[in-house]
């Protein structure tokens, strides 16, 4: 390289990295529709190849064996693993992305601390603060979203777990790590024992925070490490004095925290309650019955529920976790076409928090080739459910539960809820007569306009398919 | 130093404002693309491995950085795949 290119980079790194963030703030911004979702996408990715680009030009880059090294192991695994994911599986794949991003901004204020104690170099304050920043909000990212991972997967348990005394044991925990944290700054030299540490309690606190959370509160806590993700990356930036990863890591914590609020009001519960209560953890209190206040449950068989499809002029379906566990969002759609088939009109209602991630059901339909337009949020679609002749509910519990409308006792009151119980009659695929998530009988499935469809639900829809083929 | 900090957390505090405007407008049957999209982004952290990875040091220091560098790689790469292959399944209609 030339002296004069080479006098000029310490301007065009910088100049670059500006591009590259207006870059992924324009992406971001195409994202507000599906018109445009994909061009923006395109131009997130160029802005990240133009700082991975010019930062290989970094004068302080002296070796790229390890850089290839790393990036051919690192784009090889996340090739195979996006590639290859299943639509249904997409809550597995951001939970684990989320905690690759935060590992990586723990490894990077990691590495300048081990630069720091081996007496390499001499960091500011600030510096020194947002290292210990990174490595707490890092390495809780890192084992959270693994744990996440694990509970989404099945490999460790949906339920909520807790322990007596677990909160406390968590807040000293905590305590301890900004304690430790505190006292390397204040120490003002290196100090490796107590750096790993620090490294062990941030890693055991992601477990902590994650275990005793319910499988149902998943989009919650995706959502909300998503943000730590980002807030880690942003602290590195502050350590490294790096403004397009401060801008970056500040756009996805924004994203992760609005995502976090949306859901929580979804529930109608406070981040506190979604975190710290171990809601979910008395699942199967309530028996599964099928009398309830008096009234008993009324079944129909696919041929009846066909020809009442059939002759509806207005369906609307409500998909839940239930439709993607048995992953019938293939014959949700066919039964809908042949429905618009005979002139009835159909449309998805989709609560925000159905799913195990924001946005899981919208996802998983337009992978079963919905038109997204037919796909109708809660506020938009709730007033048109009175006109409606059928709702069918695939596979979805508490966020159509009426009690939340009226029951001042239940524990989901004042969650705003899809109003299928005010359509002319409401199906409810299911697979028995065990409660939802939130351990409470749902009154909806004992209501006079309401008739049952037991059965793993992609049996049921084929049944239905069936049915309304041969029916009319 | 605290010149150079000021301006970091103004960039720091404007970037929030920048990023509450933009993704609030994200519609909701967009927030998984949303999530994996902007977990691509956060893999922007690869431009501060790939330095530490490239500057050379102690042996610890260079598998540290290695493994930020393969890390913050697979968040980049498998976070745009992904959302690309999401978002090219939303269609109006089919033809």
């Amino acid at each position: 390289m030339n002296a004069e290119v080479g006098g000029m980079l310490p301007v065009l790194i910088p100049l670059a990295y500006l591009v590259a963030a207006s870059l992924f703030i324009l992406g971001l911004k195409n994202l507000s529709s599906p018109r445009t979702a994909r061009k923006g996408n395109f131009m997130g990715a160029g802005g990240m190849l133009l700082a991975i680009a010019t930062t290989l030009l970094h004068w302080e880059i002296v070796s790229f064996t390890w850089i290839i090294v790393g990036l051919v192991i690192g784009g090889v695994i996340g090739f195979v693993m996006a590639r290859n994911v299943k639509m249904t599986d997409m809550p597995q794949m951001v939970a684990l992305l989320n905690g690759f991003g935060g590992g990586a901004s723990a490894l990077v204020a990691g590495d300048e601390y081990l630069r720091f104690a081996m007496g390499g170099m001499d960091p500011t304050v600030v510096a020194q603060i947002t290292i210990m920043l990174s490595v707490i909000l890092g390495g809780l990212t890192f084992t959270g979203s693994l744990i996440a991972f694990g509970k989404l997967q099945g490999i460790v348990t949906e339920k909520a777990v807790t322990y007596p005394g677990s909160k406390v044991v968590s807040s000293l925990i905590l305590m301890g790590a900004v304690g430790i944290g505190a006292y390397l700054v204040v120490l003002a030299e290196g100090n490796l024992q107590l750096y790993l540490t620090l490294n062990a309690l941030a890693l055991v606190l992601g477990v902590l925070f994650v275990i005793p959370i319910g499988g149902a509160d998943m989009p919650v806590v995706i959502a909300l490490l998503n943000s730590y993700s980002g807030l880690a990356g942003s602290m590195a930036g502050f350590v490294l004095n790096n403004n397009l990863l401060i801008i970056s890591g500040a756009l996805v914590g924004a994203s992760g925290l609005i995502l976090t609020k949306i859901m929580c009001d979804a529930m109608n519960r406070s981040l506190a309650n979604v975190l710290f209560s171990a809601f979910g953890s008395h699942v199967a209190a309530v028996d599964a019955v099928d009398t309830y206040a008096g009234k008993t449950v009324t079944d129909i068989s696919a041929e009846d529920a066909g020809i009442l499809l059939t002759y509806a002029s207005k369906v609307v379906f409500v998909p839940g976790y239930g439709m993607a566990v048995s992953q019938a969002q293939h014959q949700v759609r066919e039964l809908a076409e042949l429905l618009e088939g005979k002139g009835v009109e159909v449309k998805y209602a989709v609560h925000p928090v159905a799913g195990r991630m924001p946005g899981h059901m919208n996802v998983l339909l337009a992978e079963a080739n919905v038109p997204y337009p037919q796909l109708v949020e809660m506020d938009e679609i709730n007033p048109d459910l009175e006109r409606t002749d059928v709702a069918v509910v695939i596979g979805a519990n508490d966020v159509v539960n009426p009690a939340a409308r009226h029951d001042t006792t239940s524990p989901i009151y004042g969650m705003p809820i899809l109003d299928v119980d005010k359509a002319k009659t409401v199906i409810v695929m299911k697979r028995s007569m065990n409660p939802g998530f939130a351990g409470i009988q749902n009154e909806l499935f004992f209501n006079d306009n309401t008739r049952m469809l037991f059965g793993d639900a992609r049996k049921s829809l084929t049944d239905l398919i069936h049915a309304v083929k041969n029916g009319a | 130093m605290v010149e150079g900090l000021l301006i970091s957390l103004y960039v720091f505090v404007l970037a929030v404002f920048v990023g509450v405007e933009v993704i609030s407008k994200v519609p909701q049957m967009l927030h998984t693309p949303l999530m994996s999209g902007s977990n691509a982004i956060s893999g922007i952290i690869i431009v501060g491995a790939l330095v530490v990875a490239g500057k050379g040091g102690s042996t610890t220091g260079t598998v540290l950085a290695v493994v930020a560098v393969a890390f913050a790689t697979i968040n980049v790469v498998g976070g745009f795949m992904v959302t690309d292959r999401m978002l090219q399944m939303f269609r109006k209609r089919e033809d």
